[in-house]
């Protein structure tokens, strides 16, 4: 504890220096090397101290080196000694550059560096004195992350310093979030005033501080953080009634998007397509496949992985019902046992051609994270991506059905096929749209996926039975229906979960399902008329 | 064909120890067994260990093979089918007639090979961290057992880091059910109360972690150091990092400490922003050692990928298959029985600068490496233990097995002997002996 | 209505007068005979002798026919795709995997005479409820029969009473099997959790490991597949049987007619499972693990795809594909490991597509068709 003491004040004095006042003395590259050795040289315990000695040293590149310390990144050259930042650490051979002049060295190989390595602690130490530097920054932003950063991790110096920058700090936001990192501490110390001032918070820290004060020795500081707590807990019920709903409903849109290309391949054409979960699992390594052929651009790449990912799956949806279901006709039950085929291939395909691990996806920045409504309830990003995602392809889906001629003859084929051939609508083409467009909407699914779970050879395995559970239970044909079940089997099986579990919690919505089809044998919404005993 | 003309061929051969492929060429070659699913659910993990092999045979041709003998490798695809794994391993003993099995990875998996091992006397050498609570004469368990494992990093936690509430978070199977049994009573040894210690368990591949995400970081605001421990298996672990990175659970607040990720499992994944999430094995490939480098130089050329990554049971197979080397060339023949007491005893180095031995329990000693992840998938060693451990077949924290040990040593030669009733449990043909 | 006019001897006779059940019985026989006498009196040195490795492999073979004959007698005859007899299968076997369990005693790893070693070692410190009574085999092998069909009349009285039909009953059979794949999975369950229930000792005091034991398993199994192959024939053979046809063809013309149709199904299920019930439980002393896989919808799915290959509402068909499809599994998994899922998949593709009857279509392409054929339109939601 003391030696963190000793180390922030020491740093703070420092780093305010570096941050306030422009680099003026630039030390020898000697003595820059002399302080790198010394954190390199150093136990766990000691480095502390080498990092204080950085800082202290007033060296305008301390702030570089810190940084790619905290980030593992710092590394020294086995043979010459020579500190190098690496720039690029993966496969053999990485790219660094040297530490004191910044110039690029170029490639080295991983067998002959010695990377300086850091703890949690450590980059913990770290992260509060960057933290305290950004406090000083221009943008509002920044100084607002800074200071929630800030809360629960101050110790009186850093307090104290805290308190100066407050009284010249416009921001209201910033300076809420500095006032209660203030309380957090003097909580921490057993001030009882300052538990008012956390007795609205939702913030996790504030809560941490107020529990711990509730087992003080101090009856009254005890009492009065108990009576704080009471009223956070009654604030935080709602949140957590909105939390629970919203996982619920991104389960539920994640169902959604894995059943909606079955509802149309399985609903509409009555195909029991054993392969979708295939072909949701040829989007989502059609995202990787893109950020493969776009690196850096995580997110430009995602964007196109949406046309692509549809058009690969459409694609193969069209080669399986050309080249399979096509001489299946009326006989739907067969397709099960082909496209259960189909299924097998290509897994082993992608295992074979790709690889059997799973793939890195990467989450571009954009999504990664989460938007804080308040301190206690932040939804995040990814998933609030994917529900939107999910209503803006059942919305296009439900336009192409309702108002596209392709949606009119889809319909009239799956009602009459004789009289809609009659009518002059081509039944093979309308087939073959049909089935590309529910694989296509397989690959959209997969795309959305990716976001969210593995993209390995197994993706569609885990989502094929949920896909069907959906379809039938929303009522075979109707996308409502797929709709209306996803979204309220994921709310359902949500709101199990912290009674029940998760296993228990799937099992009952399982047996839910069971249940559910006694009292309605055609689904949620089932199909009306003639089109019924199709 | 004539054993001791065999014996003396290689045991010449090994005396020149040179160029041997003229008498390589003439005898029937030695038959190795590979039993990993290269299919099914469980390839992701198991179908480099199978590459592990072959890479580590035909490097063994390829310096002169064994007693003179070429070494062919058997693969089998069990497929993630317990029956079929249990089907296979009979296949391999009772056709092929291999001269020892490398394979399997889960524990169910293991438990089906069992008896069909045990019935025709094969040799198995299991490559992964299990649950202990186990020991078959015919088994050799180079993966760690939880003492090789769990406590060691748990240990780390307390103290080094100073976690005081903890969250055992695992999949629903039988490694995770007894390292977390074995953990509770121990950290309850260790002074931590009931409320300070949360157990959840999940299905296989689940893949909807927002709401025990959500806990966890409840659980972790009541103002005490929280940790994760985590015994999450494969598929489930990419859902739950990106949970945890999404609802901004940081390495620095509730660090999750996980027994089943290695670097395989996280070239599958963003570690962007999981650094300092923690993992506690024998073996890690960012291990800066001369005898790893060679390892994954060759692994990487093996494969013709430049960003393979090796991992701890790729680790454990090149020990296993380096001491089943030894003890066969101990005892100048791949006969069963000789291998099996020749074995025990024998060294040979690992991949981390110390020496693996196979202790009279037909386990390893191993050290225990505690690291962080990187942003670049790999891990930094932030702990080690100081010397090697020894695996303990039965675990000291489980009143079932406080009280017995394992030696396959003569004269005891018992899987599960009981030191305070001085009998040999269970089964009786080791008790007839 | 589920009893016949016929009596009760005539019915079950019936099916020893059809040509394609002599014929069947006929080359079963032979089989069991021939690999038996190639195992015992062959010594092992002669390139014919039948290992005991194949013996078992073949005892599994025969396990999954009883599986398929099951599966094809309520969607051949009956027109219910359930796309979750693997239930019943494992249900059956976790009832002879208790009574294997037992019979270890304190023969288990830590010596405790009545809790099996999974129990010991989660600390259990008494045996639950309902593993009371496995210690006994005749009420292990009636539960074997009992488990599954009691299950199968609570599921099917619940369904075919609301009239669920077609590919909803298909769908909630899946439900059915996954929840209980879960279900098992939970340690807390009581069945050993995934690792499920292995290291069996003996069966009825032989011990489980030797080559007699397995020999005697397989002709076991091989007469419950002859047995099991009469009882569905005569079930079909039979008015029952008829009705049923109906009812697969024309469920709601049979239902005007005056027959109590959930009746015919209810009853046809129920063997169906009871059926599965006893391959299961053959299955478990010959592969030696009953765990909650056997419970996946993906087996269920497969065994379905065996009766499709072999041809449907043939029973034999159903034995023929189930045989085929998992030898060539165990070959395929054993030379080629890294492309036999291309294999097999590409023979599912390709049967479906080249032969629509399946393989028994084949072999009945000479004879006279005795099935009637399924409309296409009740296909599309059968």
């Amino acid at each position: 504890m003391s030696i963190r003491r000793l180390l922030t004040q020491g740093l703070i004095v420092c780093c305010l220096l570096l941050s306030s006042v422009p680099a003026h003395a630039q030390s020898s590259d000697d003595q820059a090397q002399t302080l790198l050795q010394a954190l390199a040289d150093s136990s766990y315990a000691d480095k502390a101290g080498a990092i204080n000695d950085i800082a202290k040293s007033g060296d305008d590149r301390a702030r570089g080196w810190l940084d790619a310390f905290a980030n593992g990144k710092l590394s020294r050259i086995e043979k010459s000694g020579q500190f190098v930042i690496v720039l690029e650490n993966r496969g053999r051979n990485w790219t660094v550059a040297d530490a004191l002049t910044g110039e690029p060295i170029g490639e080295v190989s991983r067998r002959d560096l010695d990377s300086i390595r850091i703890n949690n602690s450590l980059r913990r130490d770290l992260d509060g004195i960057l933290a305290v530097i950004d406090l000083t920054v221009k943008d509002p932003a920044r100084r607002l992350t800074a200071a929630r950063a800030l809360r629960g991790s101050i110790d009186d110096t850093m307090a104290e310093r805290i308190g100066d920058l407050l009284k010249d700090e416009d921001d209201s936001r910033v300076r809420d979030a500095l006032k209660e990192a203030i309380a957090i501490h003097q909580v921490q110390l057993g001030d009882v005033s300052a538990v008012s001032a956390l007795s609205g918070s939702l913030n996790s820290e504030a809560r941490s501080a107020l529990t711990a004060a509730t087992r003080s020795d101090d009856p009254e500081l005890a009492a009065a953080a108990k009576d704080a707590l009471k009223k956070i807990r009654q604030k935080l019920k709602w949140n957590h009634a909105a939390e629970t709903l919203y996982f619920g409903l991104s389960l539920g849109s994640v169902l959604v998007l894995a059943a909606i290309g079955l509802a149309i391949t399985f609903g509409v054409m009555g195909v029991i397509n054993m392969a979708h979960g295939e072909l949701i699992m040829l989007g989502a390594y059609t995202t990787w496949g893109m950020q493969q052929l776009l690196p850096g651009q995580p997110g430009l790449a995602l964007i196109l992985a949406i046309p692509a990912g549809f058009l690969v799956s459409a694609l193969a949806g069209i080669a399986i019902e050309r080249s399979v279901i096509q001489f299946l006709k009326g006989r739907p039950l067969e397709t099960l046992l082909a496209t259960f085929g189909i299924s097998l291939i290509l897994q082993q395909l992608v295992r074979t051609v790709i690889s059997p691990l799973n793939r890195t996806v990467i989450t571009p920045d954009w999504m990664s994270g989460s938007v804080m409504i308040n301190e206690a309830l932040s939804l995040t990003l990814n998933r609030l991506y994917v529900i939107g995602f999910a209503l803006v392809v059942f919305a296009g889906l439900m336009l192409i059905m309702r108002k596209t001629r392709l949606g009119l003859e889809v319909r009239a084929v799956t009602q009459n096929r004789a009289m809609a051939r009659a009518m002059g609508i081509k039944a093979t083409r309308v087939d073959i749209l049909t089935f590309a467009l529910g694989s296509g909407v397989a690959g959209l699914a997969g795309v959305a996926l990716s976001q969210i779970t593995n993209v390995g050879p197994n993706l569609g395995q885990n989502y094929i039975i949920d896909s069907f559970m959906v379809v039938v239970f929303g009522g075979v044909g109707n996308l409502w229906g797929t709709l209306v079940a996803g979204l309220s089997l994921g709310t359902i099986n949500q709101l199990l979960e912290p009674w029940a579990g998760a296993v228990l919690a799937k099992i009952v919505v399982l047996v839910f399902i069971i249940l559910f089809i006694q009292k309605r044998p055609r689904g949620l919404f089932p199909q009306k008329g003639r089109a019924a005993e199709g | 064909m004539n054993v001791k003309r065999v014996i003396k061929l290689g045991l010449s051969a090994l005396a020149v120890s040179a160029s041997l492929t003229a008498t390589a060429a003439d005898l029937p070659p030695i038959k190795v067994g590979i039993l990993h699913s290269l299919s099914g659910t469980m390839a992701i993990s198991e179908s480099t260990l199978k590459d592990t092999m072959l890479m580590l045979i035909k490097k063994q041709n390829a310096e002169g093979g064994l007693l003179g003998r070429k070494i062919e490798p058997v693969v089998v695809d069990p497929a993630s089918n317990w029956p079929l794994f249990a089907e296979k391993a009979r296949e391999l003993l009772a056709r092929d007639k291999v001269d020892v099995i490398f394979g399997n990875w889960t524990s169910v998996s293991r438990k089906s090979v069992l008896p069909v091992v045990e019935e025709l006397n094969g040799l198995l050498f299991y490559p992964v961290q299990y649950e202990g609570e186990e020991s078959s004469e015919n088994v050799f368990y180079t993966g760690a057992a939880p003492n090789q494992q769990a406590i060691p990093a748990v240990n780390y936690l307390m103290n080094e880091v100073g976690v005081k509430r903890w969250v055992l978070a695992g999949t629903d199977y039988v490694y995770p059910r007894t390292t977390n049994k074995i953990l509770e009573a121990y950290l309850k040894d260790h002074g931590v109360a009931d409320s300070d210690i949360m157990i959840n368990y999940t299905p296989f591949g689940h893949s909807n972690w927002q709401s025990i995400v959500a806990d966890i970081k409840k659980f972790g605001n009541q103002g005490k150091k929280t940790a994760v421990v985590s015994t999450i298996n494969g598929d489930a672990n990419v859902p739950f990092y990106r949970e945890l990175a999404n609802q901004g659970v940081k390495a620095s607040d509730i660090p999750v400490v996980a027994f089943s990720v290695g670097e395989q499992e996280l070239s599958g994944i963003d570690t962007k922003p999981l650094v300092g999430h923690l993992a506690a094995w024998n073996y890690f490939m960012s291990v800066d050692n001369d005898a790893n480098y060679d390892f994954i130089d060759s692994w990487i050329n093996y494969t013709g990928n430049d960003n393979a990554v090796t991992n701890d049971p790729m680790e454990a197979h090149y020990i296993g298959f380096n001491l089943w080397v030894q003890a066969v060339r101990k005892a100048g023949t791949t006969d069963v029985d000789a291998v099996k007491d020749a074995i025990i005893g024998v060294s040979v180095p690992n991949l981390t600068g110390g020496y693996a031995t196979m202790m009279p329990n037909h386990h390893i000693t191993k050290p225990v490496l505690i690291g962080e992840i990187q942003d670049n998938g790999q891990f930094s060693v932030v702990w080690q233990t100081p010397s090697t451990v020894a695996g303990d077949a039965w675990s000291d924290f489980l009143p079932g097995s406080r009280d017995l040990i394992s030696d396959w040593r003569k004269p005891l030669r018992c899987g599960n002997y009981n030191v305070v009733e001085k009998t040999c449990g269970g089964k009786e043909k080791v008790a007839a002996n | 209505m589920t009893r016949s006019p016929n009596s009760a001897g005539m019915w079950l006779a019936r099916p020893f007068t059809e040509r394609s059940t002599q014929w069947f019985l006929g080359i079963l026989t032979l089989a069991v005979a021939l690999v038996s006498i190639l195992h015992l009196a062959l010594p092992v040195s002669n390139p014919l002798h039948v290992s005991a490795y194949t013996v078992t492999l073949l005892g599994k073979y025969l396990c999954y026919a009883l599986l398929a004959v099951a599966v094809d007698l309520v969607w051949g005859f009956l027109g219910i795709l359930s796309l979750g007899h693997g239930a019943f299968f494992a249900v059956g076997g976790y009832a002879m995997g208790m009574y294997l369990m037992r019979q270890i005693g304190d023969r288990g790893v830590y010596g405790n005479p009545t809790l099996p070693d999974f129990m010991v070692f989660l600390n259990w410190d008494q045996l639950p409820w309902y593993w009371h009574g496995f210690d006994m085999a005749w009420f292990a092998f009636v539960m074997v029969l009992l488990a599954p069909g009691l299950l199968a009349l609570v599921f099917g009285f619940l369904a075919f009473r609301s009239r669920v039909t077609g590919v909803y009953l298909s769908i909630i059979t899946q439900a059915l099997t996954f929840a209980l794949m879960l279900a098992f999975f939970r340690n807390e369950m009581g069945f050993g959790g995934n690792n499920g229930l292995t290291d069996f000792k003996d069966i009825l005091g032989f011990n489980l490991r030797t080559d007699a034991t397995r020999l005697g398993l397989f002709i076991a199994t091989g007469v419950a597949l002859g047995l099991g192959y009469i009882i569905c024939r005569a079930i079909v053979g039979s008015k029952l049987g008829r009705v049923s046809i109906a009812c697969r063809d024309a469920e709601a013309r049979t239902r005007f007619l005056g027959y109590r149709v959930e009746r015919v199904q209810l009853f046809v299920f129920v063997v169906s499972a009871m059926l599965a019930g006893v391959a299961g439980a053959l299955y478990v002393p010959q592969v030696g693990i009953i765990n909650p896989s056997e419970f996946s919808p993906l087996f269920s799915i497969e065994v379905v795809v065996w009766v499709a290959l072999g041809g449907r509402a043939t029973l034999y068909g159903a034995v023929i594909g189930a045989i085929l499809v998992n030898y060539a599994k165990t070959v395929f998994t054993g030379v080629m490991p890294d492309a036999w899922l291309f294999a097999l998949g590409g023979l599912f593709v390709l049967v479906t597509v080249l032969l629509p009857k399946g393989i028994a279509g084949l072999i009945r392409h000479r004879k006279v068709d005795t099935t009637p054929e399924t409309p296409a339109g009740k296909e599309a939601t059968a």
